[in-house]
């Protein structure tokens, strides 16, 4: 898949370049050839173009009203008459969203961190143990991955809330990610199986321990995968709406930005140039994440979808 | 040989330990965050329960009042079923015409592929807040659009008619994740299949009639089943739109009837949410909670199915 990924687009042919202007010499049927694929590649492209504006033009007019003035992000212009940089820092200095990051971050990252962590030794386990009641322990991991958190928010909220007084925290949703993660209990497994045994068998054979031949054999060889899998439970966390709903709805100094973004858009009712700016804000730092470990995301996708 | 079998035993026990020790975080976040509250969940729904005064036994009375009375009930099902059909098949459909696109770009593909990716990526409460914005029936920068070549302008998330399509949308445009595993399924295609047709004069439709469509139909497989167990799972997007377009503000204390407008973006676990946490009915919100950990088990029970499976357990 990484090669497939990285296959650099051949040249095209260029259009009306000497090379594809028929020339006396150049026969017939390999003229017509050349012509079909230069329309081809024109026909493609076009379809590129606007398949791409699709995609693109919602991110343009969020930017565009962002820099908007307060009256005319009320209008139907689409292009700013002056262009209000001044917008981002009013969202930036509005009580609560540097609080918000912060929260985020915190959720996001010490999250992140304990999922690896204590996924690892689990994946590790399922991929490279024999035991009893291994095939049914990764039958439930697959299941858990699969069912929403709906379906047993109701106990776990009196669990935490009432018993262990911790609403309005988000530690109700860091602490059980340091038991483990379902999803990315599988992905790391996926990864480890093609991990060929002889290299651990090598470890073996010099006297290596399990836990050793783990972090010394497997984690090295493993990096890709703990990449992508770290990467896709922050951006998870960063995105995650329901669990700071649940448990940090009725304290703002505990909200997410995820939570925080809906109710600033209550708060700020006509607003939408601020609106926007501060949804640019909350998606940036997940684009400029993407670009910088775009391969280890890109390889996650596969992993997950294709191999077996 | 007594000894023999007695360093055999140990060696066993002490790989058994082993193996207890590297599962522990699992074991123990299985049981405490998953199988208990579950079971929970399952005694509660036979309950009268508002989270303050301690559970009364009811029997089964929940659960013939939410598919007998339940208002919000029929209402979320429906929608279910809508954005199970549609949405699943315009993300699947238009999943595999963006990779199809993207295998045959030679130019610029590398960039072509971000563009079509980045969607996937953006925050779902941004993206909502985004596409609100976007599809304002007065001054979205859409209904602009529509209006300067002349066609009608909807009432998007203000519409009850209107507003699942406006949340396929929004799916479609995030369907990147799709594409890359459509991608993927693509390439692995063999060439020489494609060459033999060519020489037997096959046209492209044909090619992908007959070559694509069988090699990669696991895959759709695959991304259909996933599709409907997300759909069915869909409530962070449904939610913030209905708030957002009624114009609710969010926060403490506020209440809202949600599936604005006109129940039409109501999903199972909103009433979930709506149920438990806002009415203080925990006993009808456990009968919801268990219907959509049924709908769900079933179509993931159909992704693991061992022959044919979508997702092996490779062993």
């Amino acid at each position: 898949m990484a090669q497939v990924v990285e296959r650099k687009p051949r040249k095209p042919v260029p259009a009306g370049s000497s090379r594809t202007a028929g020339t006396a010499r150049t026969p017939g049927p390999v003229r017509a050839a050349r012509r079909r694929a230069v329309l081809h590649w024109i026909a493609v492209h076009s379809l590129g173009v606007a398949a791409a504006l699709f995609f693109v033009l919602p991110f343009v007019f969020v930017l565009l009203t962002s820099l908007m003035s307060d009256q005319q992000a009320l209008t139907r212009d689409l292009v700013p008459r002056t262009w209000q940089w001044e917008n981002y820092t009013r969202v930036w200095d509005t009580p609560g969203f540097l609080t918000w990051w912060r929260n985020t971050l915190l959720y996001a990252g010490l999250g992140t961190l304990l999922t690896v962590v204590s996924s690892i030794p689990v994946a590790y386990a399922l991929a490279r143990f024999r035991f009893r009641g291994r095939r049914l322990s990764l039958l439930l991991v697959i299941a858990m991955m699969m069912l929403p958190p709906q379906v047993v928010v109701i106990p776990m909220y009196l669990f935490w809330a009432k018993q262990l007084d911790l609403s309005g925290t988000l530690w109700p949703l860091i602490i059980p990610l340091a038991f483990g993660d379902a999803f990315s209990v599988f992905l790391l497994r996926q990864f480890l199986l093609t991990i060929p045994e002889e290299y651990l068998d090598a470890a073996r054979i010099d006297g290596c321990g399990e836990l050793r031949a783990l972090l010394r054999v497997v984690l090295p060889m493993a990096k890709p995968a703990i990449a992508a899998v770290a990467l896709f439970q922050f951006f998870a966390l960063w995105n995650d709406y329901f669990g700071p709903q649940i448990y940090a709805s009725d304290n703002p100094a505990a909200w997410t930005l995820s939570y925080g973004l809906e109710s600033f858009k209550g708060a700020h009712h006509t607003d939408w140039n601020l609106t926007m700016a501060a949804t640019v804000l909350v998606m940036a730092p997940v684009i400029v994440l993407f670009f910088f470990a775009q391969k280890a995301f890109v390889e996650g996708v596969t992993l997950t979808g294709v191999k077996g | 040989m007594a000894t023999v079998t007695h360093t055999l035993r140990r060696k066993r026990r002490r790989t058994a330990l082993r193996t207890a020790a590297f599962m522990a975080p699992w074991l123990i976040g299985f049981g405490v965050f998953f199988a208990y509250p579950l079971v929970s969940t399952v005694y509660f729904s036979f309950t009268k329960y508002d989270g303050f005064r301690p559970p009364v036994f009811n029997g089964l009375d929940n659960w013939t009042y939410v598919f007998t009375q339940y208002p919000l009930f029929w209402p979320a099902m429906r929608n279910t079923l809508w954005l199970v059909v549609v949405m699943v098949a315009c993300r699947v459909a238009f999943g595999l015409g963006i990779g199809l696109l993207v295998t045959r770009l030679k130019t610029g593909a590398g960039m072509f592929r971000t563009l079509f990716y980045l969607p996937y990526l953006a925050p779902p409460v941004a993206a909502t807040l985004a596409f609100v914005f976007l599809l304002n029936p007065g001054t979205g920068p859409a209904n602009t659009l529509l209006d300067a070549v002349g066609l009608p302008q909807p009432g998007w998330f203000t519409d009850a008619d209107w507003s699942k399509p406006a949340l396929t949308m929004l799916a479609v445009w995030g369907v990147g994740d799709l594409m890359v595993i459509f991608m993927a399924a693509l390439l692995d295609v063999p060439k020489e299949q494609y060459e033999a047709a060519e020489l037997d004069g096959a046209g492209a439709w044909q090619r992908f009639r007959h070559i694509t469509l069988p090699n990669i139909s696991p895959i759709i497989l695959f991304a259909v089943v996933t599709g409907v167990i997300q759909a069915m799972q869909y409530y962070t997007q449904p939610l913030v739109a209905g708030k957002v377009a009624a114009g609710v503000i969010g926060g403490s204390g506020q209440q809202f009837e949600p599936g604005y407008p006109d129940k039409s973006t109501l999903t199972l676990p909103q009433i979930v949410y709506n149920t438990g946490f806002q009415r203080f009915d925990y006993g009808t919100a456990c009968v919801l909670a268990l219907v959509l950990f049924t709908l769900c088990m079933a179509f993931t029970a159909l992704l693991m199915r061992r022959r044919g499976g979508l997702i092996g357990t490779g062993d």
